[in-house]
């Protein structure tokens, strides 16, 4: 009988399925819920624990950096709304506001790093302040109602809000002090002085007040308009394809292919001047319609057709350059959105000259590369 | 703006100095330091370098600024006009 003992296997020594697992489940670990990579750990609060936040970035955020400035995912990048910390608040501790998008979440933390500092995040549907507060979902009555479901009054001591400046036109001090007893103090414009803002007494000197658009913060918005514009000018590309095959005999694939090869190019130059060139030398280009400086911006472009020498007829050339012309115009009015300075008032009375312009080019080169394939000669 | 400028003399931005209690919100919220304050009232010192955000109507306690505050986009422009013209709203992608 003895055989049949069996020998009690202790549980450690179970190596089936790569080892002994991991940790047990922590404390915040909730059916249905997962933790964010970006909590550090939890700190205890008169309303309960709240999630206190990394202030370094690692290689999840930045990737989520990357995706965002690429225009992947960008509408939803977003954090759950509510109260988090960063460092060991206390009582006293600062309260920061901002948006629940993620690209800026990470932007703040990373400024707070040895600053401890309560950080109230609004829903704004995972847009930036700036964006956010000219929909009003930065707002007033989404701020007051933030505070009122986190409880806020018992969790500090004082009642002062530290709201980024450029949510202003969608919060209202007076009406946030009236509905809520919270005082709103303007914070800078960038995350990145707020460590000199906190120090000097949440006052904000001028340049921590005064916006700039320096070619680096021009550069990163390049990609999200490339990224944009993809899929119109696919449509465009085919249609190019579609009316280069026009011509005496109806349509012939071979004409399209040969003479799309020529046409696209010119297309892909205007777009990219407008896109690429007109954020680089922004500041440099004449003319303040930015419907004008595309034109300028697509001369350069229109200077490669001398590329294709003498390989293209005049009224081809004529059709070519229009085209650049007329598309690099257009995103470079496109690129008015994405400015810290253009007003609507005046992007709606530059778009009443610029899209008849452009429209008109467009049509002009059109018929110019149609009459191109009845001439013959040059392709 | 610094090395910036646009279109001159467009913008929707007014302010009743009768009504201005010179509390220097305005002053304070505007990102293109389009007012000061003088002598217990502000004053439009850049109007042109307005982008009629709206941040200073939105803070003003007295409601004695008026701007017709909205994103200076056009692609919004073009929703915006698309929505006008078919009473459908067209989503572009962006703000």
């Amino acid at each position: 009988m003895e055989k049949l003992a069996i020998p009690i296997i202790q549980p450690q020594e179970v190596s089936c399925c790569g080892g002994p697992g991991g940790p047990p489940a922590g404390p915040h670990e909730r059916p249905g819920y997962q933790l964010c990579p970006y909590v550090m750990d939890f700190v205890e609060s008169p309303t309960g624990p709240v999630p206190r936040l990394a202030s370094s970035l690692n290689w999840r955020d930045r990737l989520g950096t990357v995706r965002a400035r690429l225009g992947l995912r960008r509408n939803n990048y977003r954090v759950a709304p509510g109260l988090y910390c960063v460092g060991q608040p206390d009582r006293q501790s600062p309260v920061l506001v901002t948006a629940n998008y993620k690209l800026t979440l990470d932007t703040l933390r990373k400024n707070l790093r040895g600053i401890p500092a309560w950080i109230l995040v609004l829903d704004t549907r995972g847009i930036n302040v700036w964006c956010a507060a000219a929909h009003q979902t930065f707002g007033t009555a989404e701020l007051v109602k933030r505070l009122t479901l986190c409880r806020l009054e018992q969790v500090v001591e004082h009642r002062r809000l530290i709201v980024p400046q450029l949510g202003a036109a969608g919060v209202s001090a007076p009406r946030t002090r009236k509905q809520s007893g919270f005082e709103v103090v303007w914070g800078p414009l960038r995350a990145g002085d707020l460590p000199g803002f906190l120090a000097n007494d949440s006052r904000a000197g001028g340049p921590m007040r005064q916006l700039t658009f320096t070619l680096g913060e021009r550069l990163v918005l390049v990609p999200v308009e490339l990224t944009l514009a993809l899929k119109p000018a696919l449509l465009v590309l085919a249609a190019i394809f579609l009316w280069s095959g026009l011509g005496p005999g109806l349509f012939s694939l071979t004409a399209a292919w040969s003479r799309w090869l020529v046409a696209a190019p010119a297309f892909l130059a205007g777009l990219l001047a407008g896109a690429v060139l007109v954020p680089l030398f922004l500041p440099w280009l004449p003319f303040r319609a930015f419907y004008r400086k595309g034109l300028v911006a697509g001369l350069p472009a229109v200077g490669l057709l001398w590329w294709f020498g003498a390989a293209i007829s005049g009224t081809e050339s004529a059709a070519l350059a229009l085209i650049c012309l007329a598309v690099s115009s257009y995103a470079a009015m496109n690129f008015t959105g994405a400015t810290p300075y253009a007003s609507p008032s005046g992007v709606e009375k530059e778009m009443r000259q610029g899209i008849p312009l452009q429209a008109l080019m467009g049509l002009a080169a059109l018929v110019f590369w149609l009459l191109a394939a009845f001439q013959g000669g040059g392709l | 703006m610094k090395g910036y400028r646009y279109l001159a003399g467009v913008v929707s931005l007014g302010l009743d100095v009768e009504t201005c209690v010179g509390c220097g919100a305005c002053a304070e919220v505007c990102p293109h330091q389009v007012f000061m304050v003088e002598g217990g009232k502000a004053r439009l010192a850049d109007r042109d370098g307005c982008m009629e955000c709206g941040a200073c109507a939105n803070n003003c306690p007295v409601a004695a600024i008026v701007v017709k505050p909205g994103v200076g986009c056009a692609a919004y422009v073009i929703q915006k006009w698309w929505q006008e013209l078919t009473g459908r709203s067209g989503a572009t992608g962006c703000c």
